[in-house]
């Protein structure tokens, strides 16, 4: 049994195609991501999940009911955080909570300890206006404000998009705090690096899937050599790789370059060759483990 | 790449107070001509203040600050015409074509228009948008707004650019070829002052610093760095440093 | 808590949060009232007016020699007939005359009725107006007095106004204030309200709660109507004990009307919310749909009668039209609710009109 079902899913907005034939299934208390840049149809899917939209076509079943038809009942067991942090800015943190506990028809107390662990950080500041405060204190407010009516399924459109990458962390674990309440979740992202941290993960771009499954998975399925070049001069290595034959891609990693080369054609030696006969020396070149990131540039150009 | 040890931005002692709350706290720093420099920080630490102040928004509470060989408390004008400047939000009419905006920009920067039209030609051919340019800003999509506005950015040919978070939610293709417009300002003399939440980003960038509460707790290469904190990428150096802030805070 | 409750106490939190929201709901309209006031005389001094009195008895005597008497009404000359009148306006020698017909006290005795008019020079409307009342309460008040009636006033007073037959009663201001800040107030007030949690994305939460859009829609428009209505009376109250504004007819009556008007804005102010995701929108919609036609072609300012043909049709749409002939009935006219009958159920079935057609365009889901 699933949380969530979506078959052969499409939506249009007039004459673009948001989403296009999607397929995808969230497992009971499962965290999975939909990973993606701008433009994805991330939030486009989410919204569809959450009954604010519906399909053009397609298959869709969310904790067992119709989102077109029961969206009443559905709406009970969604805790949903929208892009921007959906909270009122003139109202008190307390306020805030309180009036998202009420509209759900509970109380603050009744499922603290769902949210003590999150809600414990900012309650000291509880009388401060929510429009005073910093991002990383929204952010916790709001998923506070989502989780206070002990959702089944939670839905977090985008939580840690423009937050730096402390908090981004500390906000990734909060979550599997709450996924241990037994919650499922179900949250969108443009950082791709955030995806090892999911379950299960799709790669979505511009309104496909371009891939799903654990990140292991979509690791393993990566149909290529990969071979990463360590090197000072990234520009000048990667220009320098550009001319290589029969090319794939090419990618900068950091501070390492990543190099797509058809399966079992070429000896690490060669393009150590390459690149050094171009007057670039002390490279250190070896086979590696695909990234996610390296797996969505393989799968969204191998789709256009 | 060369480098000259010319400073393009040079900073003293840079103090920001709003009220009780100081937003930058005895900053110091150069940025070298033609280098990428990564502007790091958590959020809140006063990155956005600083870059207002380099750019010549805000006068500093007291310090130095010279950019592009100006004094930001007596050449602010001078100085707004050495620079450019790009955030992820506001760069680009939306209602107006590609064309349009490129104009538009060129045109408050004082170019002829000879040479705007120019340039204008020499970029389309260089990004390769011959399709786009008649079309509203608001039908691109995201990957190609923010390299158009890198360009409109760079298109009056300042000394240093300023780019505030360019690839917020930009796939990582576009990421990637946003990075080598960087580059190819760079090779045109165009120094880069950067920020970004996208810590493999860092490693791109020549030199950077680390704010935290207000100070600049780190500063050099990523290889340096990387030494220092003993971590093995960017984002294990930003990790302990921020989070051991927090820990001394608590 | 009960969830509605809740919501509502939210609203006025946002209320009175909000120091703009707050100026506006409650400073402006007592400001607007009292520039209007202001700008418009309220007074008359040294009125100088003349008496054609056909009658000359004991009763017109009397009333002649109050007017005289009265410390703002100068009373410059007797006419003997009707063929002086016309002379004595174009020299500009007075503001008003006021008649008193054949037999004058007779009539009152015994057919219990008899005839009064007052011509006004309405060139000057405000003053016109002002002295037509303050003259109709002298001669009302010396019969009350003497014939000791309450019941039925049995003189008629017929008061012309010259110059500006149709003329704007400077009384106006107040029911047109009232109907321009009531319609703004509530219609723009309420849309960008909801309109806000639109673009703030607190409305994709509100409708997944369990909310029932009514109760959404109910919980954004109530605070308004209470805080509308609170403004309605203390606009009268001000009216009233400052510019001396008459209230003829039940207060009970008055407040209802002003209801009745209160829930079309918000109704209306619902629909816009229904057509926009912009704050701005919505303001624009509101200030150029609601308020320059409440203004312009509701005979606040500007007479409709003046008015080329296309405009007057237009007028028929315009509800602070109904509202203020409604008002201008109870308020300075005494009349009873029954009176304004097409006018209510003209702006009753505005708002039933409007009610379902938000109701037709409001989403339980986005876009």
């Amino acid at each position: 049994m699933y949380e969530i079902e979506i078959h052969n899913l499409c939506k249009n907005f007039g004459k673009t195609p948001a989403l296009d034939n999607l397929n995808l299934v969230v497992k009971k208390n499962e965290f999975y991501g939909l990973i993606g840049p701008d433009g994805a149809g991330k939030t486009t899917l989410m919204r569809i999940i959450t009954s604010l939209l519906l399909p053009d076509s397609g298959y869709l079943k969310v904790a067992g009911l119709d989102p077109g038809k029961d969206y009443r009942e559905l709406r009970l067991k969604l805790g949903y955080m929208p892009g921007k942090f959906a909270l009122y800015q003139d109202l008190s943190i307390e306020e805030n909570l309180t009036f998202f506990a009420t509209v759900f028809g509970t109380t603050v107390k009744e499922n603290y300890n769902l949210i003590k662990s999150i809600y414990s950080q900012i309650e000291p500041f509880k009388n401060r206006r929510a429009g005073k405060l910093s991002g990383g204190m929204k952010q916790k407010l709001a998923l506070s404000c989502a989780l206070v009516h002990k959702p089944e399924i939670l839905i977090l459109d985008e939580p840690t998009t423009g937050v730096d990458a402390v908090s981004r962390r500390e906000f990734w674990e909060m979550l599997n705090e709450i996924k241990s309440h037994g919650i499922t979740i179900v949250v969108s992202t443009p950082y791709l690096e955030e995806a090892a941290l999911c379950d299960n993960i799709a790669l979505m771009n511009k309104g496909k899937i371009i891939s799903s499954g654990s990140p292991e998975e979509i690791s393993s399925t990566f149909p290529e050599d990969l071979f990463i070049v360590e090197t000072k001069y990234i520009p000048q290595t990667l220009k320098v790789l550009r001319q290589f034959p029969n090319l794939i891609n090419v990618n900068s990693f950091g501070h390492s370059l990543h190099l797509v080369l058809k399966k079992n054609t070429v000896q690490t030696k060669e393009i150590v060759d390459f690149i050094e006969n171009k007057g670039i020396s002390n490279i250190k070149v070896k086979k590696g483990k695909p990234e996610i990131e390296d797996s969505f540039i393989y799968f969204s150009s191998s789709n256009l | 790449m060369t480098e000259t040890e010319e400073n393009i931005i040079e900073v003293k002692n840079l103090v920001k107070k709003f009220g009780n709350f100081t937003a930058n706290d005895n900053l110091c720093f150069e940025v070298k001509k033609s280098e990428i420099f990564g502007f790091l920080g958590a959020n809140g630490a006063g990155k956005t203040t600083a870059i207002k102040i380099l750019s010549g928004l805000l006068f500093p509470t007291s310090g130095k600050v010279m950019v592009a060989g100006y004094d930001v408390y007596k050449h602010r004008n001078i100085i707004k015409k050495n620079i450019g400047y790009m955030s992820q939000g506001f760069s680009l009419y939306e209602d107006l074509t590609v064309k349009e905006n490129i104009e538009f920009y060129a045109g408050i920067y004082g170019l002829r228009s000879k040479e705007i039209k120019f340039r204008f030609a020499e970029l389309v051919e260089k990004l390769g948008i011959q399709d786009m340019q008649k079309e509203f800003v608001k039908s691109l999509p995201l990957g190609w707004k923010q390299k158009i506005a890198f360009s409109v950015a760079i298109f009056h040919k300042p000394k240093l650019v300023f780019l505030d978070e360019p690839t917020s939610g930009v796939d990582p293709i576009t990421r990637r070829q946003f990075w080598d417009l960087i580059y190819e300002a760079v090779e045109n003399d165009i120094t880069v002052f950067i920020t970004t939440h996208y810590l493999d980003e860092a490693e791109y960038c020549d030199r950077i610093s680390i704010m935290v509460d207000g100070r600049i707790d780190a500063l050099g290469t990523p290889a340096e760095l990387k030494q220092e904190f003993n971590a093995k990428n960017m984002d294990e150096v930003f990790v302990k440093l921020v989070r051991n802030n927090n820990l001394q805070n608590e | 808590m009960n969830r509605f409750t809740g919501f509502l106490k939210k609203e006025f939190l946002h209320i009175f949060r909000d120091l703009r929201t707050m100026m506006i709901l409650f400073l402006i309209p007592v400001l607007l009232v009292l520039i209007f006031g202001f700008v418009i005389k309220n007074e008359i001094k040294d009125a100088k007016i003349a008496i054609l009195d056909l009658s000359r008895d004991n009763a017109s005597k009397s009333i002649s020699s109050r007017l005289s008497a009265s410390e703002d009404i100068i009373v410059t000359e007797y006419l003997s007939s009707y063929s002086q009148i016309e002379e004595q306006f174009q020299k500009n020698l007075v503001k008003a005359i006021v008649i008193f017909e054949n037999n004058f006290a007779e009539n009152l005795v015994r057919e219990n009725k008899a005839n009064v008019q007052i011509i006004l020079d309405a060139s000057d409307p405000n003053t016109a107006s002002l002295l037509n009342s303050y003259v109709s309460v002298i001669i009302n008040n010396f019969i009350s007095e003497k014939f000791s009636l309450n019941k039925t006033i049995p003189l008629e007073i017929e008061p012309r106004m010259w110059f500006n037959e149709e003329q704007s009663s400077s009384y106006m201001y107040v029911p047109g204030t009232m109907a321009l800040i009531l319609m703004v107030i509530t219609a723009l007030m309420s849309s960008v309200s909801i309109v806000r949690e639109k673009e703030m994305g607190t409305m994709e939460i509100l409708l997944i709660s369990p909310l029932k859009p009514y109760q959404i829609v109910l919980g954004k428009l109530a605070p308004y109507a209470v805080l509308s209505v609170i403004n309605a009376v203390s606009i009268i109250l001000v009216g009233y004990f400052i510019f001396n504004i008459p209230i003829l007819g039940s207060w009970f009556t008055l407040i209802l009307v002003n209801f009745i008007f209160i829930t079309m804005a918000l109704s209306l102010g619902l629909l816009i919310s229904t057509l926009t995701n912009r704050q701005e929108t919505a303001m624009f919609i509101s200030v150029f749909v609601l308020l320059l036609p409440t203004m312009l072609l509701s005979g606040f300012i500007f007479p409709l009668e003046n008015m080329p043909n296309f405009l007057q049709y237009l007028s028929y749409i315009v509800p602070a039209k109904y509202y203020l002939n409604a008002i201008k009935s109870i308020m300075l006219k005494g009349q009873g609710i029954l009176y304004s009958w097409k006018e209510i159920s003209v702006l009753i079935g505005m708002t039933i009109l409007l009610i379902g057609l938000s109701i037709k365009k409001f989403k339980i889901r986005l876009e």
